[in-house]
């Protein structure tokens, strides 16, 4: 037994070998499908860049639904199954459960993924993520997307099954730490998304091949977007359980109190996936009844358990760091944090760009009214590229960085570049979001090649020239986010291939964990009862833009025709 | 000593107090929820710009005759590049619009402040009917039939652009409505 | 006594159950959006 167990000399964690390698795999696997995406991203923008205007019509529709696969799905997937596996089986030092049906899964998330991407490349799949009935795909499309998502759910119950495998086998004592819960909230929402695909994916594809006669336009929508929307909410889950788990690797953080982030997590689980609705806003057959109260997260409750997490996990690092000495004034504990360590900066850039740009501007076009300003207008990508790659991407990254030396033993390569690389990255995708929502803002529909409508014989629409402009900042943007993006590959693949082998007891240094205060260290710090008033302010002035920009919202709502 | 990534150290970790930050914010952001979600019932009783739901299962047989009879009956001219019936309904009237590949018929002339029934329906894929640049978005389907009511607040000619992706010609998906005074 | 002999309470023990916790992730969608969706589906009227 004890050989196919290693002990990390860095982090103390213990390393069952089948799960590292499935971890690994899983990795790499994603960061490749990141790397592809990406180009396709670059593709995408430069077209949507008016004076560029970089690729013809198919080809752009075409780029356009490979980005959307494989960033959205590939990449986050695949990057999720390994952190199912290192937050279960790293995190409760136990082996984990049935390695060589892990594999079997791994085999069929490739197996989709690459098919996914031949038939997308052929032509006979420009049918966006969505794609959406009637309009038809490839049947391989369809199917490639049913394997992958078999393989996924096969990741999710390794990962349930080596829980159980902890619990028997007492590698743990108590209850799972806070970032596993974390992460088996991110694993039921994945359960959730899952047979929600297959129950629209399988008939499709029995539709594409001439088995049934009819896919309802509304009932696809319905269903698919179970799977569509809540694929992003196990990224909320899982990279929010990244940010804790970063608060403990750079600060020693512990939970504000567990009770309260838990709680927040099980109203993640019981009502996040309920914002599947925001799809459904603008379409004919769903009441109102039902478009509130699911587009309303169950009137916010899930809303309310994010914006608990924004406060507990800056307020986590803030105590911390008062702990260790950095107790003066407001800001001091940030002021002091190590802003040239990748693992911390991406992961606040992300903590933030979430926030204040994904998470508002989600609520606001969420809301039943006003979504029809914002409705399949470029905004509605300009808000997900906060959440997802602001939010999801550069968290992921973020911990990336962390896991070279830990999961793979390499040193690091190119430390330089790596602490500029979140700022990079995370400046030109804050720049993708909010110039994306502005020309939304505009009326500038997304998934379009031709603003200017010169192909129509002359029927056209003149949009104002700021769409232009805003238009041309995010190509300018693009090109700095995919800039930040290539970096990171280039880091992670060269440390990988050649960074220095790391010895079997060597410990790095400085070292790359911090150690945990002492409860006692905890006495007395902030000010009076409060300890945390510098995260208090903050999530003041959050509360303030959210206000703000929610009831400004409403007033350009009531400037347009009326609508009944 | 205990971090995020440890199992709690107490292991009644339930019956642990909360800290005070935790609690203030926790009920701003409770009574937060609570605005929001007063405030959507609120504005379908008082708003203007509530979208009705009204919807009907149909054909695009059955849609395309009722919208050939409603253009039959109300043509007032044919204009544009593409020589399109201009058809003007009486205020308070039914209006229909057609979306198919690659475009919204027919060019409807309405006039400002008065309110219409707008009747919209896809004759094969999905579309979006974006109204610009008033910034009115609404997912048109297939064998759906979606009944609202628009009233126009300004005079002007206004484009409908298609906003769902729909195939290799989606960017030539483009009609008109007019308003007049 | 010893605090860590006792039962936790229940919210805790649910807390600590990852598959009451998966049965209740799965089931509130499935009824709130996926089963309360489609039979507004299937009841919009017919055009006449």
């Amino acid at each position: 037994m004890t050989e196919i167990f290693r002990t990390c000399p860095d982090t103390g964690l213990k390393f069952h070998r089948p799960a590292e390698n499935l971890m690994k795999a899983n990795a790499v696997a994603a960061v490749v499908f990141l790397l592809v995406g990406g180009v396709y991203g670059l593709l995408v923008g430069l077209t949507r860049w008016p004076a560029v205007h970089l690729l013809p019509a198919d080809w752009f529709y075409l780029a356009l639904t490979a980005h959307g696969l494989n960033v959205l799905i590939f990449w986050l997937i695949f990057f999720e199954i390994a952190l199912l596996y290192f937050c279960s089986a790293a995190l409760l030092g136990c082996r984990i459960a049935t390695p060589k049906i892990a594999w079997a899964g791994f085999a069929l998330m490739l197996i989709g993924a690459l098919m996914n991407n031949y038939i997308v490349l052929t032509g006979n799949a420009t049918v966006m993520m969505t794609s959406y009935a009637p309009m038809e795909a490839h049947p391989l499309f369809y199917l490639s997307l049913i394997l992958f998502a078999v393989g996924a759910l096969i990741g999710c119950f390794v990962f349930f099954g080596t829980l159980v495998v902890a619990k028997a086998e007492k590698t743990y004592e108590g209850s799972v730490s806070l970032v596993t819960f974390g992460a088996i909230t991110a694993a039921i929402i994945a359960v959730f998304t899952i047979v929600s695909g297959a129950i629209i994916l399988i008939p499709t594809l029995l539709w594409s091949l001439g088995f049934i006669a009819e896919i309802d336009a509304l009932a696809y929508r319905l269903i698919w977007w179970g799977f569509g929307h809540s694929s992003q909410q196990i990224n909320v889950a899982a990279h929010i359980s990244v940010w804790y788990a970063i608060a403990a690797i750079v600060f020693g953080a512990k939970p504000m109190s567990e009770k309260v982030s838990r709680m927040a997590f099980l109203m993640y689980i019981l009502f996040l996936q309920l914002a599947s609705a925001h799809h459904l806003l603008a379409d004919p057959g769903v009441s109102s009844e039902f478009k509130m109260f699911n587009t309303s997260y169950a009137m916010y409750l899930a809303v309310m358990a994010s914006m608990v997490h924004g406060l507990t996990v800056p307020g986590s690092i803030e105590a911390a760091q008062r702990a260790k000495g950095f107790n003066s004034g407001l800001f001091e504990w940030l002021r002091r944090a190590p802003w040239g360590n990748p693992t911390f900066s991406g992961m606040f850039i992300s903590l933030v760009g979430f926030g204040f740009l994904g998470g508002i501007s989600g609520v606001v076009m969420g809301v039943e009214q006003i979504n029809v300003l914002m409705h399949n207008t470029v905004y509605v990508p300009g808000h997900f590229h906060a959440t997802v790659v602001i939010g999801t991407t550069l968290a992921f990254m973020a911990l990336t960085y962390w896991l070279v030396p830990v999961l793979f033993r390499r040193e690091l390569v190119m430390k330089k570049l790596a602490s500029w690389q979140p700022y990079l990255f995370g400046i030109g995708m804050s720049g993708v979001a909010l110039f994306l929502m502005g020309a939304g803002t505009l009326g500038v529909p997304r998934r379009h090649w031709d603003i200017t409508f010169s192909m129509t014989g002359g029927v056209v629409h003149e949009f104002p020239a700021a769409a232009n402009t805003l238009l041309a900042l995010n190509g300018l943007s693009v090109i700095l986010a995919i800039a930040g993006g290539a970096a990171f590959c280039i880091i992670i693949v060269s440390s990988l291939l050649f960074g220095r082998k790391l010895g079997n007891e060597e410990k790095l240094d400085p070292p790359i964990m911090a150690t945990p205060p002492e409860d006692s260290d905890y006495e007395g710090i902030g000010t009076g009862a409060i300890s945390v008033p510098g995260t208090l302010v903050l999530a003041g002035v959050f509360f303030v833009a959210f206000a703000v920009y929610y009831f400004i919202n409403w007033k350009y709502l009531a400037e347009t025709w009326g609508i009944g | 000593m205990n971090s995020t990534l440890t199992p709690p150290k107490s292991k009644l970790w339930w019956n642990e107090p909360v800290e005070k930050s935790e609690l203030i914010w926790i009920s701003i952001v409770f009574v937060w929820g609570l605005v929001m979600s007063f405030m959507m019932p609120y504005w379908h009783v008082t708003g203007n710009q509530n979208l009705s739901n009204e919807t009907y299962k149909t054909t695009p047989e059955r849609f395309m005759s009722k919208a050939q009879s409603f253009v039959d009956e109300y043509t007032v001219r044919n204009e544009g590049p593409r020589n399109y019936p201009v058809v003007k309904p009486p205020p308070g009237g039914d209006v229909y619009m057609v979306a198919r590949l690659w475009d919204f018929w027919p060019i409807v002339e309405l006039e400002k402040d008065q309110t219409y029934r707008f009747h919209l329906s896809s004759m094969d894929w999905q579309h979006g009917f974006s109204l610009q640049p008033a910034n009115i978005n609404i997912q048109v389907l297939p064998k759906y039939e979606h009944v609202f009511t628009l009233t126009p607040n300004s005079a002007g000619e206004y484009s409908v652009i298609c906003n769902e992706y729909c195939g290799i010609g989606h960017h030539m998906m483009i009609g008109k409505i007019l308003v007049v005074e | 006594m010893n605090d860590d002999d006792q039962t936790p309470p229940l919210m805790q023990r649910v807390l600590d159950n990852p598959f009451i916790l998966l049965f209740l992730g799965v089931a509130f969608p499935s009824v709130l959006y996926l089963i309360w969706g489609i039979m507004e589906i299937v009841s919009v009227p017919l055009a006449n």
